[in-house]
């Protein structure tokens, strides 16, 4: 593809729930600062597969992992890795907005916070920049400590948006980020996404193929646990290899 | 007289039947309460409230069996609800579903069950004697810290099992650990659960009079506690002290004392509900 | 993991750990008290005698007297909580309007957070006197009255377990006995009770365990002198009091007097657990069938 640093790697990933095999020898690498989305039909284990990237899997009882996930050469799932360390550089976004019950400020400011830093000038400028980033300032900085819960469901997942680039991680995870809202606030976030691959290395899951098509530079389809292609985005949609991709692709099942 | 006339019938009665029913619970209560208002509502006075106990029931006070319960409650919830707090948050936050887990939720269930009475041996065996502690305020908190344990650990669950599993993975993908995530979102965020369920257990603790008199609460105490060593008394005890004289002065007194302590008992009760009924619509996930 | 984290997780564990060191020691406790007592008394005359006088000059250790005071109250208890609790149940769940459900339950659930001297007061000075107006010879302390107080004072562990028992019966379970046409009456006692049977049952069996325990109510109401009999009009005597009259006498430490009460709560806690344990059985089962 293009000569860009690659930014993560899954090498070799088998992924079990009990005895359920959920993810099978999965290899695939993404380019720093592009956006790749995850697609295909529910249960084929892309969430699960997203989730490996910051190791949100480990609370799951009887879930296991094999292989090797390369966070710019490093192995993330190496012994002396601390999850915590490791989530302050891939950040995620949740399916459902999940803010905090507690104001704007505090929860754009919490990663900070539990870092230890404690200066408050440093912290206001931390969340105003953030808020910028999410595209959310001009509509709560005058609100700042008002409850998150009172915000709308799509300034909800901005304010979410903001709360994990607040660290400053170089991977954003999003786990169909825009599936809650409505169209308005969908078109909000996908111009986001545009924006943010400035700087961050994203990759998203998502049902909706024409977002997929909208926001992506590669595409990663997979099926029944496994990843059947990975592709230019605009590949993917119009010249696909395998059977079951143009299936899907043409809406023949999922 | 058809068949279903009769069925319909029958229907009326058994609604009749249970109103009926609760009508005796109410009435049973309502006179409970009025028995024990004519009775001792008279009695209260500033000399009532402020007078050590006496030999003579109208010179009798409760002022050591109050100060005894007031000191009873902060010790206990001093003792109990770290403690229970934290049994609560290991048990819901940090195991897995192991047999260990499901073997201290047994157990925990079991000793909800188990008489106070039983703790009242355990406190005198105990504290009382092993320890060294005699009958003092101390081993009394100890003893019903334990007997309230189990209340406040499960009300601890019940509130942070209702705290979102999406409040814990949003901090926890922002790099909090474990500690950090249930310290800094999952409490806070049960907060209202776990006061409403403490202050429930506090109002068990002030009305238990059994235990205590096992572990050796005196019935006539000269002198008001001023250090958690010394001997003690309750509002309960000093009730069933006044109640078992034959003199009937002393039944005025003891009236007296229930208004007192069904009054610290219902207030207690009144801020738990209105502290759930306040969390319940405050917050909307 | 961060070494504070190890630390902190430590402290949480022993917490939770400390409610299995409450279980041995009520254990210890209750054995190393009756051991020694076991050594002087045969465990064969402990638990068939007839007599129990361990504060007389002439001793007898027979536990029958105590129990049948136990089993008189709580079965007395039970006669007025069960139809009374159950009734109230199915009456909130089938015919009560959503309003008066609201309103009634938390009135009720009063009778369950005011404390049991509170109890033994009333049926002392009021309930007593009232029955001696209809039953002559009525003791001053008696079974029944006591009994009949504590009744009503666990009404609702009944009438509140059994309603959630009955309103976790599928709704649709209600609709199919309504569809064919049945009276609220038969649908609550046809269809709902016996789907909610083992919640019910679970309930009931707490509140026997309840009244096994109940102390202050009946050293008020019911009398101080073991007597094994099972007529409610006389002064009896249960564990539970027996234990709170050694408690306020003063008998010596250590002596075999002393250990009685050892003994006699060892008889009350076998009981407790074992019903404790009954419902929790009866309860895991309930809830596979339904799983």
């Amino acid at each position: 593809m293009s000569k860009k640093q690659i930014k993560l790697e899954a090498r070799d990933i088998n992924a079990y729930y009990g005895d359920f095999h959920a993810l099978k020898g999965i290899n695939v690498a993404m380019e720093e600062k592009t956006v790749t989305a995850f697609i295909g039909p529910s249960g084929c284990g892309k969430s699960t597969f997203l989730r490996i990237f910051n190791r949100m899997n480990d609370y799951i009882d009887g879930f296991k992992t094999e292989g090797e996930i390369l966070l710019d050469g490093e192995n993330i799932y190496a012994k002396n890795v601390l999850v915590d360390e490791l989530r302050k550089r891939v950040g995620m976004v949740f399916q459902k907005p999940n803010p905090f019950p507690k104001s704007i400020y505090e929860n754009v400011v919490y990663g900070l916070k539990i870092q230890g830093m404690s200066n408050k000038a440093a912290l206001a400028e931390a969340a105003e920049k953030a808020l910028h980033q999410a595209a959310l300032w001009n509509e709560v900085k005058d609100n700042l400590n008002k409850s998150a819960l009172a915000l709308s469901g799509g300034q909800q997942q901005r304010l979410c948006i903001a709360r994990a680039l607040a660290i400053s991680p170089s991977v954003l995870l999003m786990d169909e980020p825009a599936s809650a809202l409505d169209p308005i606030s969908t078109a909000k976030i996908e111009e986001l996404i545009h924006q943010l691959k400035e700087q961050y290395t994203i990759v998203i899951v998502t049902h909706n193929m024409q977002q997929a098509g909208r926001v992506s530079d590669t595409t990663a389809f997979f099926y029944m646990g496994e990843l059947v292609e990975h592709a230019k985005t605009k590949t993917i949609f119009t010249n696909p290899k395998d059977k079951r991709t143009e299936d899907y692709i043409t809406g023949r099942f999922g | 007289m058809t068949n279903s006339t009769r069925n319909r019938i029958k229907d009326k009665a058994f609604q009749v039947f249970g109103i009926f029913c609760m009508l005796i619970g109410l009435v049973f209560l309502a006179a409970l309460l009025i028995n024990i208002l004519s009775e001792g509502l008279a009695r209260i006075d500033w000399d009532f409230l402020t007078s050590l106990p006496s030999r003579r029931a109208s010179r009798s006070g409760i002022l050591t069996a109050w100060a005894g319960t007031l000191w009873i409650l902060v010790l206990t919830s001093l003792i109990a609800f770290p403690l229970g707090i934290s049994a609560g948050v290991y048990l819901e936050e940090y195991t897995k579903k192991t047999k260990m887990a499901s073997f201290l939720e047994i157990n925990i269930a079991n000793l909800a069950g188990v008489p106070s009475i039983i703790y009242g041996l355990l406190g005198l065996e105990i504290f009382v004697r092993q320890m060294g502690m005699g009958s003092s305020l101390l081993a009394g908190a100890m003893t019903l810290s334990l007997l309230v344990l189990p209340i406040v650990i499960v009300t601890t669950r019940e509130s942070l099992k209702a705290v979102p599993q999406t409040v814990r993975q949003g901090s926890f993908a922002l790099g909090a650990t474990k500690w950090q995530t249930t310290w800094l979102q999952v409490l806070p965020a049960a907060f209202g659960g776990i006061l409403t369920g403490v202050i429930m257990s506090l109002s068990r603790a002030v009305g238990e009079a059994a235990p205590l008199v096992v572990v050796g609460a005196l019935a006539y105490v000269p002198f008001v506690p001023s250090s958690p060593n010394d001997e003690f008394t309750v509002l309960p005890i000093q009730i069933f002290n006044w109640t078992s004289r034959p003199q009937a002065e002393f039944l005025v007194n003891a009236a007296a004392a229930i208004i007192m302590l069904l009054l610290i008992t219902f207030l207690l009760n009144g801020i738990a509900v209105y502290l759930r009924n306040k969390q319940q619509k405050k917050i909307k996930w | 993991m961060k070494l504070s984290e190890k630390i902190i997780e430590g402290l949480l564990w022993l917490a939770a750990t400390i409610t299995i060191l409450v279980t041995i020691g009520i254990i210890w406790v209750l054995l190393s008290g009756s051991i020694p007592f076991f050594q002087k008394v045969s465990i064969i005359e402990f638990i068939t005698g007839t007599e129990w006088t361990p504060l007389f000059a002439k001793k007898e250790f027979g536990i029958l007297p105590l129990v049948a005071g136990t089993f008189l109250t709580t079965a007395i208890a039970i006669a007025v909580a069960l139809p009374l609790g159950l009734t109230i149940a199915i009456y909130l769940n089938e015919y009560a309007p959503a309003r008066l459900k609201s309103t009634i339950k938390p009135v009720l659930e009063v009778l369950a957070t005011i404390p049991t001297v509170v109890y033994g007061f009333f049926a002392l000075t009021v309930v007593t006197p009232f029955l001696q107006g209809f039953i002559p010879n009525l003791a001053g302390f008696n079974a029944l009255s006591a009994g009949i107080v504590m009744g009503i004072m666990i009404i609702p562990m009944i009438s509140s377990l059994s309603e959630d028992a009955i309103s976790a019966v599928p709704k649709s379970l209600r609709e199919a006995a309504y569809g064919m046409g049945s009276t609220r009456l038969q649908t609550a006692f046809k269809v709902m009770v016996p789907a909610a049977s083992s919640g019910i049952i679970v309930s009931v069996i707490l509140a026997i365990s309840r009244a096994v325990g109940e102390t202050m109510l009946v050293a008020i109401a019911a009398g101080q002198q073991p007597r094994f009999t099972l007529n409610p009009l006389v002064p009896i005597e249960t564990i539970t009091t027996y234990i709170v009259q050694v408690s306020l006498g003063d008998v010596p430490h250590g002596s075999l007097e002393y250990r009685t009460i050892f003994a006699a709560g060892l008889v009350l806690f076998v009981f407790t657990f074992a019903l404790n344990n009954l419902s929790f059985w009866i309860k895991k089962k309930y809830q596979e069938k339904y799983d």
